[in-house]
């Protein structure tokens, strides 16, 4: 077994893509009997912990996969390589799910420099599956230049995948300045930028809204908000120059960037490694 | 308790109509099914790869405008050539009685016209996945 899942490994880092694809189902189902030895990906050598890991999250329809798809047009211009999560809900009652993200993608199927897999979130809360953790750093060893997780509709509850990421972007959308003033304090406090996406429908309660929210959490480190209009490919650009300048302050404070996520015990969670001091 | 079945509902092809496919996702989602649903005028090259990157169990492939000689064979083939044949590969829409056979020798094991109820596909896909998950 662990002799067939090395293999698996060795395809997966030379680009085979079923074999990359098969060891993310071996981590969503299998955790107990591959998880001791895929704990050697997050240290493989010269490799891992380059990736720049972006973390997407907000309400069901905000725009999230749409914005995905743009940001990894911008990313391939720059000729780098990007691997996607895209996490769904599971149905609580018959554990099926319809993973739909990557149809806003499309348009990417065919380029050799992007990996898309489609993860359900099998019964985990805060918006990503347990796998997810491990599959970034997997994503991240095969050289994945870019690694982006798009997570379950986020509404009241806290956000894990700022657990997994370098950054966090939270998009939103018109119509949605009473939901955030109900939503859990401190939601707008974990993201590091704020979209406020289709711009092209007007901006007006929303941007008010969580500017009187910021204005309210004095002291602590305010996001960044930043219009865009995914559908017509406005503000995408920038958004993505936010998001390197942002990661690359990171890298440089030794925050977060600077150790690598492992698996703890059990599985569940991530921990950070601390950098070696 | 097993993981659930992964399935992957392509439409290969030049019709845009998707209504049986979504209907089609959802009611295997309803049978506890992951399902992945990719759109409609997939490339054959594009359904084969997705079918890696999702590392799924099942293949549905939905077409009404004919065509099925054509796409199925060359998926088939594919799937073969990346070490994916162990995917179950399953046909839906129209597709005449003449050509059937010749197209379960190929390899797809089963052609659910439009009649066919989920519960029905349902059943097929959970007595014929093969192995199980890991
Ligand atoms: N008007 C307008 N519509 C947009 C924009 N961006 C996305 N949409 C539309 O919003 C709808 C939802 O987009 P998605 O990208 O699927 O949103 P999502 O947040 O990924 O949705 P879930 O994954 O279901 O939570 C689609 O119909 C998009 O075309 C935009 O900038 N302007
Ligand atoms: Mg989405």
């Amino acid at each position: 077994m662990n002799r067939d899942l090395e293999g698996l490994i060795a395809d997966a880092y030379s680009g085979v893509e079923s074999s990359l694809g098969r060891l993310m189902s071996l981590l969503e189902n299998d955790e107990s009997s591959v998880l001791p030895v895929l704990a050697g990906v997050p240290q493989r050598p010269g490799r891992s912990g380059k990736a720049c890991r972006i973390g997407i999250t907000g309400p069901p329809g905000s725009g999230k996969s749409t914005l995905i798809d743009r940001l990894i047009g911008v990313i391939r211009a720059q000729g780098l390589t990007v691997g996607v999560l895209c996490v769904d809900p599971s149905s609580p009652l018959t554990g099926g799910a319809v993973l739909g993200d990557r149809i806003r993608m499309e348009r990417h199927y065919g380029d050799a420099g992007v990996f898309i897999r489609s993860m359900a979130s099998r019964g985990s809360l805060g918006g990503v599956s347990r796998a997810v953790g491990a599959a970034v750093d997997l994503l991240d060893a095969c050289g994945k230049d870019v690694v982006i997780v798009e997570t379950v509709g986020v509404g009241q509850e806290g956000i894990e995948v700022t657990k997994l990421v370098d950054v966090t972007v939270l998009v939103l959308a018109p119509g949605w300045g009473d939901n955030l003033q109900s939503m859990k304090a401190g939601i707008l406090e974990v993201a590091d930028v704020v979209v406020i996406n289709k711009a092209d429908l007007g901006t007006g309660d929303l941007a008010t809204v969580i500017t009187e929210i910021l204005a309210l959490g004095q002291g602590k480190k305010k996001p960044l908000v930043v219009e865009t209009q995914a559908l017509n490919d406005v503000g995408i650009e920038e958004l993505y120059g936010a998001l390197e300048r942002l990661r690359e302050k990171r890298a440089a404070s030794q925050d977060r960037a600077g150790g690598s996520r492992l698996l703890n015990n059990d599985g569940r969670d991530v921990v950070f490694r601390q950098p070696p001091s | 308790m097993g993981a659930p079945i992964r399935v992957l509902i392509a439409k290969p092809g030049l019709d845009g109509h998707d209504r049986g496919a979504i209907t089609l996702a959802m009611g295997l989602r309803d049978e506890g099914m992951e399902v992945i649903y990719t759109g409609v005028r997939q490339s054959v090259d594009n359904i084969v790869r997705t079918c890696s990157q999702e590392d799924v169990d099942v293949l549905g492939l939905s077409l009404l405008s004919g065509g099925h000689n054509y796409y199925f064979p060359k998926i088939l083939d594919l799937l073969k050539q990346n070490g994916l044949d162990h995917i179950l590969v399953l046909a839906g829409g129209i597709i005449p009685d003449e050509d059937r056979q010749a197209l379960k020798d190929k390899g797809i094991a089963e052609i659910f016209g439009p009649g066919s109820s989920i519960s029905e596909i349902a059943d097929f896909i959970r007595s014929h996945v093969k192995g199980g998950r890991p």
